[in-house]
């Protein structure tokens, strides 16, 4: 047991490794430089000299990524370029924002999901099943941004029950979010319930169509002691690992509804360094949302682990 | 005259395909369960024997729906119960032992929480006994170390295990009557005797009632009191196990008993022609009258259940029927003396263990080979039938002959060429000699592919036939098999299973290959099919001079066919012979054991146990293979490879002489069922 | 249980697609998703000529006019018809996103179907490489690429079909594997067929349907993706009409001219359900349970 454990943790660790090289591969690989990139058109002259000095780009590419990736894993994420500060500042308080908006989302999302797909799976085709998988392929298909810029018009413009846009700094306390966060969440949450409840609503059919579910049937279990207790755990052991990629899927939109609401969070930072052509900034957030990710996966292992007898205990 | 305890009356049910139209599944049942007795339903598979079983649980399959009649159970119709009601019957007063114990168990909950739910539903044992109760459970169904089996997960049982584990839940509710939906079918064969053991004592323990579905003639020749042939939905023959069994009355009766390969008979048993109909393609008539040679026609008119001397039979023609003997002459094929070696196998061992890495670098010392020290020889145009229970290493030696396995020593050689080699790297003709067949012809033939697709694709790789040439061959091969030509543009799922077993073999001829390796080729067939498909592999191979190597775990179908057998244990070889010394002369204890645990379809017939059937996960690391499990083993047995000892061309290793292996097999240790 | 689960219905020698065709009739769903894809296709092919108002045309004196005869969207924040513009908004998301679906679809295929059938440690090994680069961000990942090359349709197919390929590799990879231990390829195997025609001849006809249903999950898929871009401005470059980039456009004004936003907003989202529909009533036709495609 503790040996999977590490297992998964020294794969997660690995994942992230690879994931270092990549971004700082792909940066190496494609055409121009930190520094070019940055400068646009006055990438010329003593302005790129004195840029490429201050970040060593004559240094080996190697040696580069050596104390790069050195920084990285003692914690630092290195300096912007735009903003001429440590990432790690400009970082932090943004990345609790997205957090809190993730997490919340996550809350609500993830629950109403299980119910909502257990429910349609038991009434399947007929109406419950109709409305939420209709509803679901709505929530899942239409682009985020255009879910967000509806429920802005709706709920902050007609009703005027939220504010449109988030005022409030990235530093400013949590409490002071609240009322912006509202919007947001809904958005994300819609989003990650449609395509969890799809998953877990086929893959309850499944084992509800299962020789063990017939047979509890057959001992004369009552009928939601078997929806619950024999079949959801097995039902949610192929849908775990799903949900981790989608909920990973779904970081890209985050930056989105980020945006859309200007909510201080890590993608709209994002977006901003990216127009900045800040590629420190750019690697150092590719990096964060890819560790988010592998975190994600390695819950769902977890998960998996503490729901699957099989993986446990070998026979 | 008993009381009735389950009463099914005019009893007719079906479903509506996606066209809208009502397919019946059974049709116009009646029968009567009386209160203790123990009934048999048999047919073969889509009969709708299960399809009855489930319904007395009021238990219909999805889309499923009564057209007429009614079941009841005390007097009471149980399709008019509320589900409350319904709920506290099933698992209560009749319980179901399934079919697959290991999956209709839950797989994330403990046998612990699985015990104790059925007695919390159903029992009125207190919450603080429920522990107690379940160790006495599973005591009852003789589990050893019942604590230890409350704390584990279904996954980490055996197939017996499973299956006993499946057997205390049921009586956790106090039963009265139990249905039996194939409780043995897909266990080895000494489990499968075990387990019908196990379940003949509890009836007589408990007096309980049992309705018990089987395909297996010889498993409920065992446990039941009277027996229902079931056909198409229909039951068309009822009578006392004894006199159905002896005495069959109808024509399908007959030709089914006689179609079961035995180990009293020698040779091939008569084949019935044509497969079982679809289920629901049947509306009118005698469904049997197309596979009936008695057939006239009077039988396109529905015919009653009606009373022949003891027994109730459906068929027109009863009474006028010339008298069946179960057994009558079987097929017994010349086979070629003195021919020359084609298969030579020294001294083969197979490991699937690779060391790892950090393994070698620890110099671990590797785990006990899974197949070892193999000598076999295989004369042209003759039969070697591979013996043994599941985990036996039969398959892996396959694998190995066919190059999908890389032996780790020894030596495979097909007369000159060498077989140690992996497929890949055989030449055209190497690889065109040997053929395989497999188990399950649903899964061997590409679904997506023509049968003319699946037969070109030999065609084209060993000859390089072009299009034209390879439908003729096609063609040819398909007449080979006795299919006509249309079937080259059908899909596979559009075959039965006969049929598709059929294709599978003529792919396999395709290549005119000298040695054919058939994996259980018939074991997913039916018992009118297997027949027929057992006697035209004898043609064939009579016809085109074929070797066989062969395996099955049905001991009565390799006595049919083969002329040598080699029994395994555990990868290892127990005994080697003609068919005639290990069936007949001195045995292996191994061998005793498994001859003894066979069931036929007699009344008379009693399996006897030797030993337990706890199935075992790895090979001893020295001794005897079998040391674990023999109960003549002596402490020299654990210490040192037991010694082959040699009576003409039959090969036993044991340690003991045959002297004493003959007396004390001949009188094995009789595990009284009662007292066991 | 062979009893209800036997194909009893089964026309003899009809072809499957036909089968398939004829189940797919039955569902209401997917044969009005079917109709407004075709409808989306049509707009998309020759809708410029269609077109009653020229789609760059800027005019101060209309700034968001009200949908009317004229006029039948209205009219946009620089005066120009939202029609015309709607009309052929989707042309250059469809055009790129099609070619960067086929993209992907081929060289994510070819490699999952490999990859599957190899196994063993080079399976294991080059997966978790492919985890690794689904761990980067979708949408980091293509910003990043165009901040660095600019954009162009030519980076944009290239890129959407590079990382989109990256996902179908894991579900083509999942299907083949379903596969590859099945009797039949070990028939193939031990007859002694090469590996290529396991792959193409025993292996692809049955990973097909999955193939196909993850054409259309891709492709939907990667018309959300390429429409996020146009929003954040990194898609189409203006003038041409996108879409995605006139709710960015419009967006501000939503409270004064909500049409402006509404009906570019609902021809993308059609769109992109109308493909959901249809795919999902296509899997169903052919027995395949979409939901289980991760991503």
């Amino acid at each position: 047991m503790i040996k999977l454990i590490l297992q998964r943790l020294a794969l997660a660790f690995l994942t992230l490794a690879t994931v270092c090289v990549l971004v700082f591969g792909v940066t190496e690989a494609l055409p121009g430089d930190v520094c070019t990139a940055f400068l646009g058109r006055d990438a010329q002259g003593t302005r790129l000299e004195n840029c490429r000095q201050q970040r060593n780009l004559d240094q080996p590419a190697l040696q580069r990524f050596a104390t790069w990736s050195a920084g990285v894993f003692q914690g630092d994420l290195g300096t912007s370029l735009k903003r001429d500060k440590p990432i790690n500042d400009l970082v932090a308080n943004r990345m609790r924002n997205t957090a809190a908006l993730g997490l919340g989302a996550a809350l609500i999302g993830i629950p109403m999901a299980i119910l909502l797909g257990v429910l349609a799976a038991l009434r399947r085709d007929r109406t419950p099943d109709m409305v939420i998988s209709g509803g679901s392929i709505f929530a899942m298909t239409i682009p985020e941004f255009v879910t967000a810029t509806l429920l802005i018009y709706i709920f902050a413009i007609q009703l005027q029950w939220f504010p449109a846009i988030t005022t409030v700094r990235h530093s400013a306390p949590l409490s002071e979010l609240i009322p912006n966060i509202i919007l947001p969440m809904v958005t994300l949450a819609l989003v990650m319930m449609a395509h969890i409840l799809r998953m877990v609503r086929s893959s309850m059919i499944d084992v509800m169509a299962s020789d063990f579910v017939q047979m509890a049937r057959l001992k004369g279990v009552p009928y939601w002691r078997i929806v619950f207790i024999h079949a959801l755990p097995s039902a949610m052991l192929p849908a775990i690992n799903i949900i981790a990629l989608t909920i990973a899927w779904l970081l890209g939109g985050v930056v989105i509804i980020e945006q859309v609401f200007n909510y201080p969070g890590i993608g709209t930072l994002m977006i901003r360094a990216i127009y900045d052509r800040d590629l420190p900034l750019v690697q150092a957030i590719a990096l964060i949302l890819a560790a988010v990710y592998v975190l994600c996966n390695l819950l769902a292992d977890l998960a998996s682990l503490a729901l699957n007898p099989r993986l446990r205990s070998a026979r | 005259m008993h009381n009735s305890i389950l009463h099914v009356q005019d009893f007719s049910l079906g479903y509506r395909n996606r066209a809208g139209d009502l397919v019946s599944v059974l049709r116009h049942i009646n029968l009567e369960i009386r209160q203790g007795e123990s009934i048999g339903l048999v047919g073969e598979s889509g009969c709708g024997k299960s399809t009855l079983a489930l319904a007395m649980m009021a238990f219909l399959r999805g889309g499923s729906e009564v057209i007429s009649g009614q079941i009841d159970f005390h007097g009471g119709n149980l399709f008019t119960l509320s589900s409350a009601k319904l709920a506290s019957l099933r698992g209560g007063k009749v319980g179901l032992i399934p079919q697959n114990a290991g999956q209709s168990l839950t797989p994330t909950m403990k046998i612990e929480a699985q015990l104790t739910e059925a007695l919390r539903l159903h029992s009125n044992v207190p919450s603080k006994q429920w522990r107690q109760r379940a160790i006495e459970l599973l005591q009852q169904v003789r589990l050893p170390a019942p604590e230890a089996m409350l704390a584990r997960y279904p996954h980490q049982l055996s197939g017996g295990q499973q299956q006993r584990v499946a057997i205390a839940m049921a009586l956790a509710g106090n039963p009265e009557l139990l249905v039996l939906d194939e409780p043995t079918t897909g266990l080895d064969v000494t489990t499968q005797a075990h387990i019908l053991e196990l379940l003949r004592s509890l009836r007589l323990e408990m007096g309980m009632t049992m309705v018990f579905v089987s395909h297996d003639l010889g498993a409920v020749a065992r446990i039941s009191d009277r027996i229902a042939v079931m056909y198409a939905g229909e039951i068309i023959e009822l009578g006392r196990c004894a006199d159905v069994l002896r005495t069959p009355a109808h024509p399908y009766t007959q030709s089914l008993l006689r179609a079961i390969p035995r180990l009293d008979a020698k040779g091939l048993p008569p084949s019935l022609a044509g497969y079982p109909p679809k289920v629901g393609s049947v509306t009118q008539g005698c469904a049997f009258a197309a596979r009936c040679q008695h057939a006239t026609g009077q039988c396109q008119q529905d015919a009653q259940l009606l009373p022949h001397k003891e027994q109730w039979v459906r068929c027109h023609h009863v009474g006028q029927l010339p008298a069946s003997n179960t057994v009558v002459s079987h097929l017994v094929p010349p086979t070629k003396q003195n021919a020359d070696t084609l298969l030579d196998i020294r001294e083969l061992q197979i490991s699937y263990h690779k060391p790892g890495f950090f393994e070698q670098l620890r110099n671990r010392p590797a785990p006990v080979a899974t197949v070892d020290d193999i000598d076999l020889t295989l004369k042209q145009g003759q039969t070697l039938a591979l013996v043994g229970e599941s985990g036996s290493g039969k398959s892996t030696i396959m694998k190995a002959i066919s190059g999908i396995q890389t032996p780790s020593q020894g030596q495979i050689q097909l007369q000159q060429a060498d077989l140690n080699q992996p497929v890949e790297k055989r030449d055209r003709q190497l690889k065109r000699k040997v053929q395989m067949i497999f188990q399950n012809p649903d899964a061997s033939l590409n679904p997506r592919h023509t049968v003319l697709e699946i037969l070109q694709q030999p065609l084209r790789l060993y000859f390089g036939l072009n299009n034209t040439e390879c439908r003729q061959r096609a063609a040819e091969l398909l007449q080979l098999v006795r299919l006509a030509p249309h079937y080259l543009d059908r899909m596979p799922g559009q075959l039965s299973g006969g049929e598709k077993q059929r294709v599978a073999i003529a792919r396999c001829f395709a290549g005119d290959p000298e040695l054919v390796l058939c994996d259980e080729v018939t074991s997913a067939l039916d018992v009118s099919v297997q027949a027929a498909v057992l006697k035209l592999l004898k043609e064939l191979q009579q016809e085109k001079g074929v070797t066989y190597l062969f395996i099955a775990h049905d001991l009565a179908v390799v006595k049919a066919l083969a002329d040598e057998v080699a029994v395994l244990y555990q990868g290892r070889l127990c005994q080697v012979g003609s068919v005639e010394a290990v069936f007949g002369g001195y045995q292996h204890p191994y061998t005793c054991a498994l001859l003894n645990a066979v069931l036929q379809p007699d009344p008379d017939h009693a399996p006897q146990l030797c030993g337990d059937d706890t199935a075992e996960q790895h090979p001893p690391a020295q001794g005897c293979a079998y040391q674990r499990r023999c109960t003549l083993a002596e402490p020299r047995c654990r210490q040192a490879t037991p010694p082959w000892q040699q009576v003409g061309g039959n090969r036993i290793r044991c340690h003991l002489s045959l002297d004493e292996l003959s007396s004390r097999n001949g009188m094995p240790m009789l595990i009284d069922a009662a007292n066991f | 249980m062979t009893a209800i689960t036997a194909p009893v219905a089964t026309h003899p020698n009809s072809p499957r697609w036909q089968q398939a065709w004829q189940n797919m009739r039955r569902s209401t769903s997917g044969m009005i998703g079917l109709a407004v894809l075709l409808l989306h296709l049509v707009a998309a092919a020759i809708g410029q000529w269609l077109a009653p108002h020229d789609w760059t045309l800027q005019n101060g004196y209309i700034m968001f006019q009200t949908p009317s005869t004229e006029y039948w969207f209205g009219t946009d924040n620089l005066g120009r018809d939202l029609f015309s513009r709607t009309l052929i908004g989707g042309k250059e998301a469809i055009t790129i996103t099609l070619l960067g679906t086929l993209l992907a679809m081929v060289w994510g295929s070819l490699a999952g179907i490999t990859l599957g059938f190899i196994g063993g440690k080079t399976d294991e090994w080059l997966m978790r490489f492919v985890d690794a680069l689904l761990a980067i961000p979708w949408l980091l990942f293509l910003l990043l690429i165009i901040a660095l090359v600019g954009q162009s349709g030519l980076t944009l197919v290239l890129t959407l079909g590079f990382f989109y390929g990256i996902a179908v590799i894991r579900v083509v990879r999942g299907a083949t594997l379903e596969y590859v231990p099945k009797d039949f390829v070990l028939a193939a195997k031990t007859r002694g067929e090469s590996k290529f025609t396991i792959v193409t001849k025993e292996l692809l006809p049955n990973v097909l349907d999955a193939l196909l249903v993850e054409a259309a999950m891709r492709w939907a898929w990667m018309l959300l993706a390429f429409s996020s871009l146009s929003f954040l401005g990194f898609g189409v470059v203006p003038p041409t009409p996108d879409w995605g980039l006139m709710i960015a456009d419009n967006r501000g004004m939503i409270s004064i001219a909500p049409w402006a936003v509404l009906f570019p907003a609902l021809a993308l989202s059609s769109l992109i359900i109308s493909i959901n529909l249809t795919a999902d009533a296509f899997a169903k036709a052919i027995g395949l349970d979409r939901a289980k495609a991760p991503v």
